[in-house]
């Protein structure tokens, strides 16, 4: 056999086994992979960029999993969970008697598409317990939807419980009466019409997550 | 193909830097796709074409793909152009002074314009220019790349690039950019002929 032949032969059998070795390799997820090494490097230390007000526009009411239960924002309360105390159930009013922050910052949506918004609320820090498990959970009251977060991005100074965009009051497709916003994740993080939030030492389920999108979502 | 061909041309870390980067680059294009789809903000693709190519209502997994391949992508090029600065192979490839004005005698060569015969050297200066500007491409789309995947963390590198839509929309031309060049790169391979084909499968030309 002519070396030319011998090297065209080793090339087809080293691309066979690239290709079978890529085809392989696509099978695996490697959300939990880049979730450590970008959580170790850079984890969600740096503040989200924050813009004027007036850049702020109205963005997509995308997902309406969790909102589709007939609801009376009346009979809403938030309620608090966390190790070793008993939970306790806290109203909007003393949600909104917390410290107020006001930020216009950019929301990313996973689909690509992004939008300012302007955003009136409390650090979801506020209602922490002094030493706070490694994650929290958030659902909807009928939890239907439901989000996992680290605990260094939920304490993060601009993860707010909100109650305004844009000046006026949540309407309940934006996640009335009071919603998550976590400019550090992707928007299937900011859950809507929050119901329960759990501080706990286990890593939550995450609705999204659990249809192949990365569980950590940071940005 | 009976012909003994023994000059050395391309070595065989080259070869394999070139042969690993086309299907992870195919690969990457193809998740980049899949991405896009969900919000294609700068050409919309006919609805036929994405659903023929199965690019639609696929995001987790074109996500999934496409950061498990960025690994491989970014390893493979930092390998290659580590590789061509130490074994001295980008003296070959580093546009000249005159490269512009030569890859203008090059085009009026291609197209059968200028009858005199291109100066002898291992690559002319188009293919120069050609190939080391893919290089800074794939830089730009790592860079561009890593501005929307982490646009906050490297806000830097989000910054650098316009802010977070507009690094995706670079991020979009420069795949753009990738398809331009296989075509006129398949075009030249094929003018070129077999024995240099041959040489990028097995060295020798």
């Amino acid at each position: 056999m002519s070396n030319n032949r011998r090297a065209f032969l080793k090339f087809g059998l080293a691309g066979a086994a690239v290709i079978a070795g890529l085809n392989q390799l696509l099978k695996v997820s490697p959300h939990e992979f880049n979730e450590r090494l970008t959580r170790s490097l850079l984890g969600a230390r740096r503040e989200a960029k924050v813009y004027p007000r007036d850049r702020a526009r109205t963005p997509r009411a995308n997902g309406s999993a969790g909102l589709e239960e007939e609801f009376d924002p009346k009979d809403w309360a938030l309620k608090i969970e966390a190790p070793d105390v008993s939970s306790r159930s806290i109203s909007i009013e003393e949600v909104k008697s917390l410290p107020r922050v006001e930020m216009t910052t950019e929301l990313m949506c996973v689909e690509g598409w992004s939008e300012i918004v302007h955003w009136t609320g409390t650090p979801l820090s506020n209602i922490a317990p002094p030493q706070a498990p490694e994650y929290v959970s958030l659902t909807t009251p009928d939890e239907v939807y439901y989000v996992g977060l680290d605990r260094e991005s939920a304490l993060h100074p601009q993860t707010l419980l909100a109650w305004e965009m844009n000046g006026a009051p949540l309407t309940s497709e934006h996640g009335a009466p009071l919603r998550l916003v976590i400019p550090v994740k992707y928007g299937i993080k900011s859950i809507k019409r929050i119901g329960s939030i759990r501080f706990t030492a286990e890593r939550p389920s995450d609705y999204w997550a659990e249809r192949g999108y990365d569980w950590y979502s940071g940005l | 193909m009976t012909q003994t061909s023994t000059t050395p041309k391309h070595p065989l870390a080259i070869r394999w830097f070139h042969w690993l980067n086309f299907p992870i680059l195919s690969l990457m294009i193809w998740s980049g796709m899949i991405i896009y789809w969900a919000n294609d903000a700068y050409f919309q693709f006919p609805e036929w074409f994405y659903e023929k190519a199965h690019l639609s209502f696929r995001l987790a997994e074109g996500m999934s793909y496409h950061f498990m391949l960025m690994w491989l992508f970014a390893v493979n090029g930092i390998l290659y152009v580590s590789y061509t600065l130490i074994s001295g192979e980008w003296r070959e490839l580093i546009p000249g002074r005159d490269a512009l004005s030569q890859a203008f005698q090059v085009v009026l060569h291609d197209l059968g314009i200028r009858k005199e015969p291109l100066p002898p050297a291992k690559f002319n200066a188009a293919q120069q220019i050609a190939y080391t500007g893919v290089v800074l491409m794939g830089l730009g789309s790592l860079l561009s790349g890593l501005a929307i995947y982490r646009p906050i963390q490297l806000s830097f590198l989000t910054a650098l690039f316009g802010g977070y839509s507009n690094a995706r929309f670079i991020h979009f031309l420069l795949t753009i950019g990738y398809v331009g060049f296989f075509g006129m790169h398949i075009v030249q391979v094929i003018r070129a002929g077999w024995a240099n084909f041959q040489a990028m499968v097995t060295g020798h030309e």
